[in-house]
């Protein structure tokens, strides 16, 4: 499918052959797509791993920042403009482990911004370490006796602190990765998915052969908005529900309910300055 | 008899609530024409320890901390035992008897007993002291005690009638305590003083950053830092200003870049320790050449060291933070008319130049309250440098300059792409060598056409002495070559630190002796200077205890730097 996000130039990506981001590209083209968004009127704040590389092969606006550090940004981008889509998208480590603590606040802020973590139980670009969410006992060249720490379940986590958009997908599901893609850009809120994306160079453990034996996509009967019953369904592993697990009425969001856009709605960085009223204030002193 | 001058320091506790006093009693002071200037030091705590106010009153315009006290106001048990070495025989102490040991007067010192709890009665002293003290200083100083009242009336006007009465008995029982005293001051006024304004460096630097079409900050509170953020978040629905405490500064310094990038005139506000955690945004501003307005508030390090205390010793920090080569621009403001103007300055040099700005203040300079010029802001208020995409945009659009236009998302028809790591010129990865050469090019040029902020001299152009200062030591600098009265010495102000100013080697070259003037432990200004312009200064007076340099103390060790 031609979408208007296509990038013409890529003669290669920085992925392996076979990655999973492969295919994540490509179903995030097409939800990009569907929602017939408009590429000037989307932005993609990005940290640093493979997965951040992502909309270096979009047609689409992109802040391509530090590792762990795309949430701020994607918030305040949110903050000063937003009449743009704006997403933060980056892998495992860079969300969950160097970027953990903006993860935490920006859930608590709830901007209006979709949150695509690309998850695949290990650290690629660096070669082979543990991520956050590895699974207990995998090997690497660092945890040689395999990884002692509990993984971090990023879903119950969201849940938690009360996000009102919180759903996993996999990539090897395109279909229902897509529409889930489509259903969190279009929540009004902060809305995270934690999307499992095998790493073909550096996780023989956790293969596509893997996550399609270990997910299911939820049924239709599923409630979603029953949040101790999606906190449960959001702790269960092996099988992984595959899908949106929470789903609530967000709210004003954190973008909404700044003393900035009380009484004038109009974006920041169309608003004129008025020295009027900064010789006003000086007059105060 | 004072009547030049006189220096009265307040000494109480944190929590006795004389914070409020202080502005309106400089508010007091430009409306009834005296030249003032406040300072404070304090203890890095909520309530207790032992905090001064140095209020000097002169009849001539000041800017600097003495240590001579002529009158000490004492507030409390410990008022008396840390300000010992600054009494002289000359000096008056009020204050209830129980706090004045007899050695004072013993000294010499004219002790003026006052009971606070007889006096106040009725009045809680806990809650009321304040303005009695305020009542106090406007009685002492012949000061309009009609404008003091209006000045409490407006301070306290939401919380009733019944508060404001009780206030103004308060100042009223101070200002009818000293009228029998017979203490001898009789500093002339100056009409000129009426018409400024009278501001903290605290609140120079907001209204500059306002003034430079601020419209956004993050930040994590961190003394002596906060203020702005606190100047800012109050003044928000007002001016235009999107706030927010983020979880921590390296949070901060993204969302600062995340917001230029999408059109805001963002700047973040912090001290030595998150400023070292917003080192690796620094460089990120450097890569994707984003403009950035970094208020750098400096107390003594490393580490936590004196929380509440001042130090000059980030310049380091300032100037070398961040991985890779890319341009700054550092600005020490060291009064509060360059504060604001300096403040102002740096969104706009941020923005046409593409690069990170730091403002770099201290405790001493933010927390002191002195007194400029009204400014009128009509002329001032800048466009930004914005420009409407193409489709064919690109972000970093090689030019002679090295400055690229720059676009914002959803402004017109291109893509703006910003990338941390090197990138082409429509801002995608790249790993080509060429490429990267051209764009470290590119980025270092850009400040070729900036002009300086000139250090302004002050003195005998034909000097034969030269002494070099930056930010903060400016007004006690100047006072103490004043008293000096040499026309052999010259004092260089630098408001800009870096770059460092053309004109630098040259007003070096002229000077016999130079010496620097520095509130930090190796000269940190003065090594910058031997490595830029090749000119050795080995005479360096440097103060590193936490404290601001006093005039008294500036004069013994110039006198002594000039007489080895």
């Amino acid at each position: 499918m031609k979408t208007r996000f296509d990038y013409a130039e890529i003669h290669d990506t920085a992925w392996c052959p076979g990655c999973g981001n492969m295919l994540l590209l490509k179903i995030l083209r097409e939800a990009l797509e569907e929602l017939q968004l408009e590429p000037t009127k989307v932005v993609i704040a990005s940290g640093i791993g493979q997965a951040a590389k992502m909309p270096q092969y979009l047609k689409l606006n992109f802040f391509n920042g530090l590792h762990g550090r795309a949430l701020p940004a994607a918030t305040a981008i949110k903050m000063v403009n937003p009449e743009l889509t704006v997403i933060a998208e980056g892998g495992d480590g860079d969300m969950y482990g160097e970027g953990g603590n903006h993860f935490l606040h920006a859930v608590r802020r709830n901007p209006n911004i979709t949150h695509l973590v690309h998850n695949n139980m290990v650290y690629g670009l660096t070669q082979g370490q543990a991520s956050p969410t590895s699974r207990k006992g995998f090997v690497t060249p660092i945890q040689t006796a395999g990884v002692i720490n509990e993984p971090l379940n990023p879903l119950t986590l969201a849940i938690a602190l009360g996000a009102t958009f919180v759903a996993r997908a996999f990539v090897g599901k395109q279909d229902e990765t897509r529409e889930v893609i489509k259903q969190a850009i279009q929540h009004h809120g902060y809305a995270l998915i934690d999307i499992f994306d095998p790493c073909v160079s550096f996780n023989k453990l956790n293969t596509f052969k893997w996550y399609t034996e270990n997910t299911y996509v939820i049924d239709s009967s599923y409630d979603p908005a029953d949040k101790m019953n999606a906190y449960k369904k959001a702790s269960e592993e092996s099988p992984f529900p595959l899908g949106i697990l929470y789903k609530s009425d967000t709210g004003p969001t954190f973008e909404e309910q700044l003393a900035v856009y009380e009484t004038d709605k109009t974006s920041l960085y169309r608003r004129q300055r008025n020295s009027d009223v900064l010789n006003k204030l000086i007059n105060t002193f | 008899m004072f009547d030049k001058e006189i220096t009265i320091v307040l000494s109480g506790e944190a929590g006795q609530g004389l914070n409020t006093i202080e502005s309106l009693l400089m508010k007091l002071l430009t409306k009834s024409g005296k030249h003032a200037f406040l300072s404070k030091e304090f203890m890095s705590r909520v309530r207790g320890g032992n905090n001064t106010t140095e209020i000097r009153i002169s009849s001539d315009s000041i800017y600097a901390f003495v240590d001579k006290i002529d009158l000490l106001i004492v507030l409390g048990q410990n008022g008396i035992i840390r300000m010992e070495k600054r009494l002289t025989a000359d000096t008056i102490i009020i204050g209830e008897i129980a706090n004045i040991p007899q050695k004072y007067a013993e000294m010499g010192c004219r002790i003026i007993p006052v009971d606070f709890n007889a006096i106040l009665g009725d009045l809680t002293v806990g809650i009321f002291l304040n303005n009695y003290i305020f009542g106090m200083l406007t009685g002492l100083l012949s000061c309009d005690i009609e404008i003091a009242q209006s000045l409490i009336r407006n301070h306290f006007l939401a919380k009733g009638e019944e508060i404001i009465a009780k206030n103004l008995t308060a100042f009223q029982r101070g200002v009818d305590f000293l009228g029998g005293m017979a203490i001898p001051i009789s500093i002339k006024t100056d009409t000129a003083v009426t018409t400024k304004i009278t501001l903290s460096g605290t609140e120079a630097i907001s209204i500059g950053a306002i003034a430079g079409g601020c419209n956004f900050i993050a930040a994590y509170p961190m003394s002596p830092s906060t203020g702005v953020l606190v100047n800012l978040a109050k003044w928000s629905s007002e001016y235009g200003i999107a706030v927010e405490q983020a979880e921590d500064e390296i949070s901060a310094i993204n969302m600062m870049l995340g917001a230029w990038y999408a059109g805001a005139r963002a700047m973040v506000t912090t001290s030595g320790g998150g400023f070292a955690l917003m080192t690796e945004g620094m460089s990120l501003a450097g890569c994707i050449e984003s403009p950035a307005v970094i208020h750098l508030a400096q107390r003594p390090g490393p580490a936590t060291g004196l929380p509440t205390r001042t130090e000059q010793g980030d310049l380091n920090l300032a100037l070398y933070a961040g991985h890779g080569d890319f341009p700054r621009i550092i600005y020490t403001p060291g009064n509060i008319e360059d504060a604001i103007m300096l403040s102002s300055k740096a969104f706009e040099m941020a923005d046409q130049y593409q690069v990170p700005v730091i403002l770099l203040t201290d405790q001493y300079f933010l927390d002191s309250i002195g007194m400029t010029d009204k400014i009128n802001f009509t002329e001032s208020t800048a466009a930004n440098h914005i420009i409407e995409t193409t489709p064919d945009y690109n972000r970093y659009d090689m030019t002679p300059s090295g400055i690229s236009p720059r676009g914002i998302p959803g402004c017109g028809e291109g893509l703006v792409c910003v990338d941390s790591d090197e990138h082409t010129e429509n801002g995608r990865i790249t790993e080509d060598f060429d490429v990267r050469t051209d764009m470290v090019d590119k980025r270092m040029r850009k400040l070729t056409e900036y002009v300086d902020v000139e250090p302004e001299l002050i003195g005998n152009k034909d000097y034969s002495i030269l002494i070099i200062g930056w930010g903060s030591t400016f007004g006690a600098i100047c006072e103490a070559l004043k008293r000096m009265n040499r026309d052999d010495i010259a004092f260089a102000y630098f408001k800009q630190v870096y770059p460092i100013p053309k004109i630098t080697r040259q007003l070096m070259s002229q000077a016999k002796i130079i010496i620097s003037v520095e509130n930090n432990a190796t000269g940190q200004f003065a090594n910058l200077l031997k490595m830029e312009t090749l000119i050795d200064i080995p005479k360096k007076i440097l103060k590193y205890n936490g404290m601001p340099f006093s005039v008294e103390e500036l004069i013994n060790k110039i006198t002594g730097a000039i007489s080895i």
